[in-house]
């Protein structure tokens, strides 16, 4: 197949983004969050942000879920402009922000009872199969401020999942973690996505997280935001984080993102 | 907890102790301050010919109605207040002067209005009631964090459903203590209605605490402020520990 064929066969982009800019205006000065951002995500890709603090990757994050608005620019899920959230697009905060007035179980409830079509004995169903994935399943009446960092951070996995939404935008959602808990989770999630075809933007500062959960690792670097470069990655999945392969690809990462960092700094 | 029960008892022992030791032996004038032997007596006759249970029965039934419809009217324009700005430049404000207003003030207007009557004291339950709630739901709903109402959307949550399922009970700790300084200030009001307000559709415990000090009748006045005392604790325990222990439980907060 000729590379015209490969391009003019390309599947729809799930995500698009073009040409978007956004700033804040705050009380002493203007930050340009994003600027200039363009990017286009397939159907059942994984697409990992890395990026210093600050550079607008959780921004970017809320124009996709359709919270926020562009100051210009465009952005469009399956062909429809984003014009609001959609339960086609489930966020993962990087605050767990689940509602202390429901127990665990009832956190993950909270998408599903919001799912027509199901009854109640296929939601509570789901709910259970999912805390039993991450691990959460004798925490299924805990409330919320019982449970750990970590252990609230599963369960806000559990709830973006549960509802089965096409795309997912997740905020550094391991970042409170332990090790051993975090290797499950990758797997997991690799898994999930993999056979539910998901959509996954995936937001991170651990560049060997990028390298093990993304087909594609976009490098921002901040002020304003900007999408600088562009890795692909052709590893077999599933993939494990201590893995050598994704260990080198990570540290040659890493080398052009000093690189970059020290380029914008200096101008 | 049983030590705390027993320093308690022992403590109120000695007190009431004390108390009638010092009647009998003539430390005070016996008519200005009754014995708690005088006063036990005036509660046992009094229940026995059922006055005095009677009495508690129409003050609660003025007071559960004003507090429902100070809470029924207090949570909607709270809600009101706090999602558009015009409601909030204008109840707000009324909101924010008549709350400081104590509510015994609204008695002289009470009473022109509507004369001495049960609408007289509904109306001075309702105004103790209803800022507060209104106050107190107002900025429940305005200290949510904002990542709530963001995590809902995103599940697909809006309008009626985000009212009732995030909304009002992201605001529950602020509810339960904005109705139950809504409860004190409607249980103040009403005494004081009571008191001022003779109304020929029943007496409550403010007339009879009233008459009881025409009369001389120091035992009726130290019983009936015993009895009112008793039904503040009882109610605030009966209606607020659940909502409490239940914040406690759920959010983990020490209310
Ligand atoms: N609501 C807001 N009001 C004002 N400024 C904001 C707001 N949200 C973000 N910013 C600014 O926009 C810039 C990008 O923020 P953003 O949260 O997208 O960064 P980030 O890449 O997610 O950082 P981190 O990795 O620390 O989470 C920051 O400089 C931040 O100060
Ligand atoms: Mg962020």
């Amino acid at each position: 197949m000729s590379l015209q064929d490969e391009l003019l066969n390309a599947p729809p982009a799930k995500l698009q983004v073009d040409h978007v800019s956004k700033s804040y205006v705050g009380n002493r000065q203007t930050v340009q969050a994003l600027d200039d951002v363009s990017l286009s995500v397939g159907e059942g890709e994984f697409v990992c942000l890395l990026g210093p603090s600050g550079c607008g990757k959780s921004t970017l994050l809320n124009l996709i879920a359709g919270l926020e608005f562009p100051d210009s620019g465009f952005l469009s899920a399956d062909g429809e402009p984003i014009t609001g959230p959609g339960r086609q697009r489930m966020v993962m905060f990087q605050e767990h922000a689940l509602f202390p007035w429901l127990n665990v179980t009832d956190n993950v409830l909270f998408g599903l009872n919001l799912k027509p079509h199901l009854t109640t004995t296929d939601r509570l169903g789901v709910a259970k199969a999912f805390l039993e994935i991450v691990g959460l399943t004798p925490f299924a009446n805990a409330s919320i401020h019982e449970l750990s960092g970590g252990m609230k951070q599963r369960v806000a996995l559990a709830r973006a999942l549960a509802p089965n939404p096409q795309v997912l935008c997740m905020d550094e959602p391991f970042a409170a973690l332990d090790a051993m808990t975090r290797e499950q989770l990758y797997d997991d999630l690799q898994k999930i996505q993999q056979k539910r075809r998901k959509t996954v933007v995936f937001v991170t500062h651990n560049v060997r997280e990028a390298v093990c959960l993304g087909d594609r690792v976009l490098l921002f670097t901040p002020r304003p935001g900007r999408i600088r470069a562009e890795f692909k990655v052709d590893l077999p999945r599933p993939r494990d984080i201590n893995d050598v392969a994704v260990a080198q690809l990570a540290s040659a990462i890493t080398a052009e993102l000093k690189g970059l960092l020290q380029q914008s700094d200096a101008s | 907890m049983a030590v705390q029960i027993i320093q308690a008892v022992a403590f109120f022992a000695a007190l009431i102790g004390i108390w009638e030791y010092g009647s009998r032996s003539l430390w005070w004038n016996p008519v200005l301050v009754p014995s708690p032997l005088d006063i036990g007596k005036y509660v046992i006759a009094k229940t026995g010919d059922g006055e005095l249970l009677s009495s508690c029965w129409v003050t609660m039934k003025r007071l559960m109605l004003g507090y429902i419809v100070g809470i029924a009217l207090g949570i909607p324009l709270g809600l009101l207040t706090a999602r558009f700005k015009f409601a909030n430049n204008t109840l707000g404000v009324i909101a924010l002067g008549l709350q400081t207003l104590p509510s015994v003030c609204w008695v002289p207007l009470s009473l022109l209005w509507f004369g001495q009557s049960e609408k007289a004291m509904l109306f001075i339950v309702v105004m103790g009631t209803l800022w507060a709630v209104l106050l107190a739901t107002d900025h429940g709903i305005r200290q949510i964090p904002p990542i709530y109402r963001r995590a809902a959307s995103t599940m697909g949550s809006s309008g009626f459903h985000l009212l009732w399922h995030v909304l009002l009970p992201a605001s529950l700790p602020h509810l339960v203590s904005g109705t139950k300084q809504g409860w004190a200030f409607a249980w103040r009001s009403l005494m004081a209605a009571e008191i001022y307000v003779t109304v020929l559709t029943g007496y409550g415990l403010g007339h009879l605490l009233h008459y009881g000090r025409e009369l001389h009748a120091m035992d009726q006045v130290a019983a009936v402020m015993l009895v009112i005392l008793l039904i503040g604790f009882a109610a605030d325990k009966a209606i607020f520990t659940p909502w409490e222990r239940f914040l406690r439980r759920r959010w983990g907060l020490s209310v």
